[in-house]
């Protein structure tokens, strides 16, 4: 059960404009200005070698420490290494106790916010001075970071000057550079003053024994200079094997982070320096594990390793960008967050805002650390399912899901059920706490004679070749006109469509919940139903099922060590085509061609979250489509996910309405009347936006527009 | 190169100067401190750590011409400086990044606390980019190496990018010819 206040701090998250404003801006310049600091470079070139070196070390953890330590010990370097994040607090404070430390100057570290250091320092009478601009507004106003990088974003510069007044006992203005002037000022004395500075680092060099610090302000550098006692935390996530791996993470990690070439200053130490009052800097290296090396040698999770901190992740997250970081309620916040969250807290943690995640798979994409984000959440899915039991109101859903007569039953039932709210092709209303499904977004009718039924009414010319349709919940029961076309199109082509009535949900759903088992029955009967009989292609219009069909089938299996099926997975995966690269493979063997010279004006393309980032498809749509007669218009972030994902739209409709939103004004942005895509998901989610908002745009699954195109 | 290392080091707001003689460059460094009107008084000293730039030239007439010019690096005179002055290692093209060793405390406070950086390079130390100044510089010699890439910068309110938070809020390199590889 989630706890009652997280879905009050979403609602009240999503509602502030100030936050999603900021957060929207940043995401949108982000973008084009992430691409433009990565010209002329070989992005997945460049990630894979960071990938490699880092995952090299995740899997070597304790020769690395050894080595590091041996290293930095031979220069000088103090270095302490433990897995208890209440040892770190207590090697900190015998430290200052030692050296009669004071007060404390603090540059960002993470890892010192994992364990709220902070509060032991304090604790014991010391005075700590964050001294990074963002970690000292949070620090003034007592609040947790709520970006890794940008720990401040969701605060106004009203709000800093609010708490800067209070600091500084002057009543400032609110403009940044005068705000950023008191900073200075106030924290230039406390640089001076210091017993102690703290830091992290953002690279830990095995062979060198070296730590290296990456920012912009310049305060690591005074951290690291002015006081005579230097401590180092730093997770064992951070090592890399040898002093040239430094070079790439340093390639992509400003890049990534905040799009830019380099950060003003990277400091790259290595061993003790000289004071400024001559003696030697007592430096402490503290390399913490925390569960770190648990995670490394956990198959699921070891790629968590591979993380370079850059936050990137969040920045293109189309949930962070609306909730922002701290309905997340700890200190790592977005997707990588949720993963860190629940390892160096613990799996319970994670329960309530593992949901947030809508799998569109952005963070996939730009990772420059290779991680599968999305992938790591399910599986943590998977995992509260197995310690806590399915929620009863899931459960119910996946025992219906998982019975493949009373699903079809059901769904006949609700066809007549919901026709007292039907208006036309939707529903409007639903009744009493169901209502919030058709908030912003009307539902399809259920049709009343479902696809499997109809096909057995087409008259199909017996060919040689047969492809097996893979029909999927909405075309057969939202959407039979759609598997009517695919029949008409594929008749053309002189292809004769089957249509293995046994094949059953296609077991995303379970699959997003963490139901695991469930999805690998769905997978088995609709194996044994598409490879019945002997079908060139196997063929789906809805990107999900495709990707069952082709990926997810062989991936439950192996997450569940099941081995019986993976072969015969294997074979259909081989066989499997999503509609549109089928038909433009038709369409190049000259087996299918399009009336000429048609003239259908302006259209603009929606690609679906699996299509786009799972399949990689989204040049032959397009293509597909003009080669039909239209006149293609790019709508702004026409790959952003439209708030649907399955289930997820039901489970968090006050996420998913404000996303379909901005996806409506994208469209209606571009002025075309019609609206393509591949998806009868993003179909059923966009149009029935459309129809409440009352545009006169024409929402089309791909298939619908070229049918009638196609000679 | 000059002319790459120049266009990334300005896209990040440093100032870049060439001069084609060491007294060229002293020239407009002693223009450039008398337009900063530095003077004998907190906040507004130059201070100049010793380098090969400064190798025959004799310090304390430049000292007598400049009231407020030091050359005694401490943390009280550069807390207390508004320009710091040095000598860096090498530029890089690809970032517009100066590379030295910093290992001196001393090479870091004047780089560091005054609200100046003025950056003394010869013109044959530009490279092409890390791999390059690896192969010069590593953690075998240098315990402190420290990469510069323009001014202070900082922009955790409300994503406005604002210069000059903690370190330097002006960064300006110059280069000269005649330095050759003398540093």
């Amino acid at each position: 059960m989630s706890k009652p206040n997280f879905k009050e701090s979403i609602t009240a998250a999503v509602n502030n404009a100030t936050l999603t404003g900021a957060l929207g801006r940043f995401s949108e310049a982000y973008k084009v200005n992430r691409q433009k600091a990565y010209e002329g470079i070989d992005f997945e070139a460049l990630r894979t070698t960071i990938a490699e070196r880092k995952n090299y070390c995740a899997t070597r953890l304790e020769q690395m420490a050894d080595l590091f330590q041996k290293n930095a010990e031979a220069l000088g370097a103090k270095v302490y290494r433990t897995n208890d994040p209440e040892k770190v607090k207590e090697y900190i404070l015998k430290v200052a106790k030692d050296n009669n430390v004071k007060t404390v100057v603090k540059s960002k570290s993470m890892a010192s916010e994992e364990i709220h250091l902070n509060h032991a320092l304090e604790g014991a009478g010391l005075k700590v001075d964050e001294t990074d601009l963002g970690e000292w507004i949070i620090q003034l106003a007592g609040q947790k970071p709520s970006h890794m990088v940008m720990p401040a974003i969701h605060m106004t510069k009203e709000e800093v000057s609010v708490l800067f007044s209070k600091a500084v006992d002057e009543r400032l203005t609110t403009d940044i550079p005068r705000l950023v002037e008191v900073a200075r000022k106030e924290l230039r004395t406390k640089f001076l003053a210091a017993d102690m500075g703290i830091s992290g680092g953002n690279l830990a060099v095995a062979e060198t024994g070296s730590i290296v610090l990456v920012t912009n302000e310049g305060n690591a550098r005074m951290v690291t200079t002015l006081p005579n006692v230097h401590v180092a935390l730093v997770g064992i996530e951070k090592f890399v094997e040898k002093f040239e791996d430094i070079t790439p993470i340093l390639t992509a990690l400003p890049r990534s982070a905040t799009a830019q070439l380099l950060t003003s200053y990277v400091s790259i130490i290595t061993g003790p320096t000289e004071n400024t009052d001559g003696t030697m800097k007592d430096l402490h290296i503290i390399l913490m594990d925390n569960r770190r090396t648990e995670m490394a040698n956990d198959p699921k999770f070891n790629q968590a390793m591979q993380c370079i901190r850059c936050g990137s992740c969040l920045n293109v997250c189309p949930i962070f960008r609306l909730v922002g970081g701290h309905v997340f309620g700890s200190i790592y916040t977005g997707g990588i967050g949720t993963i860190l969250t629940a390892w160096f807290d613990k799996l319970q943690e994670s329960e309530d805002i593992q949901g947030l995640c809508i799998q569109c798979g952005n963070c996939v994409e730009i990772c420059p650390g290779k991680l599968n984000i999305p992938e790591m959440i399910l599986e943590i899915r998977r995992r509260l399912v197995v310690e806590k039991g399915q929620g009863l109101v899931m459960k119910s859903i996946f025992s219906v899901v998982n019975n493949r007569s009373l699903f079809h039953a059901m769904m006949r039932t609700a066809s007549i059920t919901g026709k007292p709210f039907t208006t036309g092709k939707f529903i409007r209303h639903l009744p009493l706490f169901l209502s919030d499904l058709t908030d912003g977004r009307s539902l399809p009718a259920i049709s009343a004679t479902p696809f499997r039924d109809r096909i057995k009414k087409i008259q199909q010319p017996k060919g040689k070749e047969k492809a097996a349709l893979y029909g999927g919940c909405l075309i057969d029961f939202a959407y039979p006109e759609m598997g009517e076309m695919i029949v008409k199109i594929l008749n053309k082509a002189g292809i004769e469509v089957l249509f293995p009535s046994e094949q059953t949900c296609c077991g995303a759903p379970a699959r997003y919940n963490g139901a695991y088992e469930v999805a690998a029955n769905n997978a088995v009967d609709n194996i044994k139903a598409l490879l019945k009989e002997d079908v060139k292609y196997v063929v789906s219009a809805c990107p999900t099922c495709t990707v069952a069909l082709e990926h997810e089938f062989i991936s439950v299996f192996e997450s569940l060590g099941q081995t019986e099926w993976l072969p015969k997975a294997k074979e259909l995966s081989a066989k499997t085509f999503d509609f549109s690269t089928l038909i433009k493979k038709l369409v190049d063997e000259g087996r299918l061609s399009f009336k000429e010279g048609q003239k259908l004006g302006k259209l603009t393309y929606h690609d679906s979250c699996h299509l786009k980032r799972t399949m990689k498809v989204f040049e032959q749509p397009r293509e597909l489509l003009q080669k039909a007669g239209y006149d293609l218009t790019e709508m702004f972030e026409c790959d952003m996910c439209c708030g649907m994902g399955g289930s997820y739209s039901i489970k968090m409709p006050e996420i998913s309405a404000p996303i379909l939103q901005r996806k409506l004004k994208n469209i209606k942005d571009t002025g075309a009347p019609v609206v393509a895509m591949d998806c009868p998901g993003c179909v059923m989610q966009i149009g029935g936006g459309i129809d409440q908002d009352g545009a006169k745009v024409k929402v089309k699954h791909t298939l619908e527009l070229i049918c009638d195109q196609l000679k | 190169m000059f002319d790459q290392f120049k266009t990334r080091a300005e896209a990040v707001g440093s100032e870049v100067y060439r001069f084609k003689t060491r007294n060229d460059a002293l020239e407009f460094i002693l223009q450039f401190l008398q337009k900063e009107e530095v003077k004998d008084a907190k906040d507004a000293y130059a201070v100049w750590y010793d380098g090969p730039f400064l190798a025959g030239i004799d310090k304390n007439e430049l000292a007598s011409k400049v009231s407020g010019l030091k050359f005694e690096v401490t943390r009280q005179n550069t807390a207390d400086a508004k320009i710091g002055i040095s000598e860096v290692g090498w530029a890089l093209t690809d970032t517009g990044s100066l590379v030295s060793d910093q290992s001196s405390v001393a090479s870091r406070l004047v780089s560091t606390l005054p609200a100046i950086h003025v950056a003394i390079i010869g013109s044959d130390r530009i490279l092409d980019g890390k791999p390059a100044v690896f192969e010069k510089i590593t953690p075998k010699s240098s315990r402190y190496i420290a990469f510069i890439t323009g001014p202070s910068r900082t922009a955790d309110i409300e994503r406005v990018l604002t210069i000059g938070v903690h370190g330097p809020k002006r960064l300006v390199i110059i280069f000269v010819d005649e330095l050759g590889g003398a540093n």
